[in-house]
């Protein structure tokens, strides 16, 4: 099939770029991995809006599902994209069968995954991501129990919060260090975004009102299973070592791009030291440094769901422009209040990315930590093998299959690339990223065979 | 639908995941290294801790799976088998 325009990812930048398009005569395929569009930030929101412990920013959703429904936009619910040709063809696969979509002109909306947290005990079962817990609260309406939150952020007060509305409070908050020092000279330029910051400053205040004991400079984080399926939570504090016993751990340190698709199609990509993360070089527009390959929203650098909305929007102007339907007068015309509220969204990263740094023991942690959850591999094999000479992400691989697992790198990387900079000193931006390879998620031999693609386009 | 044997109950639109999460806290899959026990981690698609054998397929993400009547669920223990299932 051909279209216009594919997108992946059914998200805020995906969905308001595929209303857009449509609107301006593009025919659109969206393809997205979930049942249900939304992506992580709306996800089930067409249901979930009505439990109204989960705020109003969730609720703001649910126009950009409705913008779905036009007739040049096909949703593809339920397709994993694996591999992107430079000839635009998209392959992806649903319900163990793949199929080809090639398209004119190609926007990557694939948004964030959280920051991987390794510390010791963080693959026991009870240890979970705070994104993880939110999934369950708007998909399923589950609310953790006792939980208690470890990390730093937006997200893990937000989620705090959420428990604590639907009855639900978490046990305890440990949080590393929030670097205000570093922070407060960047104050003034989030003044656009002091809605934001207001917000944030709600949430703490009705954490500390529910009364929920808050830790906070906690270093050294470990976890440990303890007999009746709850695991023993410790870590220091100025005032020594502290214990906790709870059925459920939940982590956060910020979200990072989700860039394998970009990265195995080769787009130029640069490492931010703000956010300490990869993501790809991109224009204004969102354009990547192949001419017709668009990245909107998370996947193209950490914003929020308001800014990956206008990033998307301000994508689809510029490849309705280049369609050939939209003059360049038109464009930037309509572009100016997209410019306007992206910049009033994004005004508040530097100060948000200042203030929450990832604290150096999640980095590099402690030498039995498993930093590679798929392959099993611990920080001591990684610090043995750089001792040995394996200094670079492939080394790496090559010697340890750190990455080499079914989530290729996804949770590794990240750490594989912070304990190289440990032991030689270098700066993150001269490590990584790491190579990423089609498939970009594990498919059988039998389906790609099935695709009865010429033995070279197979390599 | 079952997992390992036991009825296991899940809601509407519940991913394989959150169900088999909501049972108790017993590990749902064995890894291919050391054998140790996991459980759903990440439930958007990226750690692929919540692998599982569903109908006969083995490796299958149970966060990316909508719950549906009468599935028949397995632990998987270590890695898949080639062409046996696990």
């Amino acid at each position: 099939m051909t279209v216009d325009l594919a997108i992946i990812g059914a998200g805020p930048a995906g969905m308001a770029a595929a209303r857009v398009a449509a609107e301006g005569g593009l025919r659109v395929t969206l393809l997205d991995e979930q049942n249900r569009p939304g992506g992580q930030i709306y996800r089930n929101i067409a249901t979930a809006a009505e439990w109204g412990w989960l705020g109003n920013d969730y609720a703001r959703g649910v126009d950009l599902i409705h913008g779905l429904n036009h007739q040049l936009i096909t949703h593809q619910p339920r397709a994993t994209v694996w591999r992107i040709d430079s000839d635009q063809g998209i392959i992806w696969s649903r319900d163990g069968q793949s199929h080809v979509t090639t398209a004119a002109q190609i926007l990557l909306a694939t948004g964030a995954q959280e920051r991987p947290v390794p510390f010791p005990g963080w693959t026991l079962p009870g240890v979970m991501p705070a994104g993880a817990a939110q999934v369950l609260m708007k998909q399923s309406g589950m609310v953790p129990c006792d939980a208690i939150l470890a990390g730093a952020g937006p997200l893990l007060y937000l989620v705090a919060a959420q428990m604590i509305e639907a009855g639900s409070p978490p046990q305890a908050l440990i949080e590393t260090d929030v670097d205000l020092l570093r922070a407060l000279p960047r104050l003034p330029r989030a003044v656009p975004g002091a809605k934001t910051l207001a917000k944030g400053l709600g949430l703490i205040r009705r954490i500390r009102a529910a009364g929920v004991p808050r830790y906070r400079g906690a270093k050294d984080l470990r976890a440990a299973q303890v007999q009746d399926g709850q695991v023993a939570v410790s870590f220091s504090t100025r005032r020594g070592r502290q214990k906790l016993t709870s059925s459920l751990l939940l982590t956060h340190l910020g979200v990072i791009p989700q860039t394998h698709l970009a990265r195995a199609m080769g787009l130029r990509h640069v490492y931010d030291h703000a956010q300490q993360a990869w993501r790809p070089s991109l224009s204004r527009w969102g354009q990547s440094s192949i001419e017709n390959v668009f990245v909107a929203g998370d996947g193209g650098g950490i914003g929020g769901a308001d800014a990956a909305r206008a990033q998307g929007a301000l994508a689809a102007i510029e490849i309705l422009h280049r369609a050939g339907r939209l003059d360049a007068a038109e464009r930037d015309h309509r572009a100016r209040p997209l410019r306007r509220s992206l910049s009033r969204s994004l005004s508040v990263r530097p100060f948000l990315d200042a203030a929450y740094p990832v604290p150096p023991d999640f980095l590099a942690p402690a030498d039995e930590t498993i930093v590679c959850r798929c392959e099993e591999v611990t920080a001591r094999a990684i610090r043995d093998a750089l001792a040995d000479g394996a200094h670079g992400m492939r080394l790496m691989r090559t010697t340890l299959r750190t990455g080499m697992g079914p989530c290729q790198g996804r949770m590794c990387e990240a750490t594989v690339s912070g304990l190289i900079a440990e032991a030689t000193g270098r700066d993150p931006s001269m490590i990584g990223p790491g190579r990423a390879r089609s498939p970009v998620k594990p498919v059988t031999l039998a389906e790609i065979a099935s695709l009865g693609l010429h033995p070279e386009e197979n390599s | 639908m079952s997992f390992e044997g036991a009825e296991v109950l899940a809601r509407p639109g519940e991913s394989v995941a959150a169900a088999l999460l909501g049972r108790d806290s017993a590990a749902t899959r064995t890894t291919p290294v050391s054998g140790a026990g996991r459980t759903p981690f990440c439930m958007m698609g990226v750690c692929f801790d919540c692998l599982v054998t569903i109908d006969g397929l083995p490796n299958v993400q149970a966060c990316m799976v909508e719950a549906r009547e009468g599935m028949v669920i397995r632990r998987q223990h270590g890695a898949r088998r080639i062409g046996k299932g696990s």
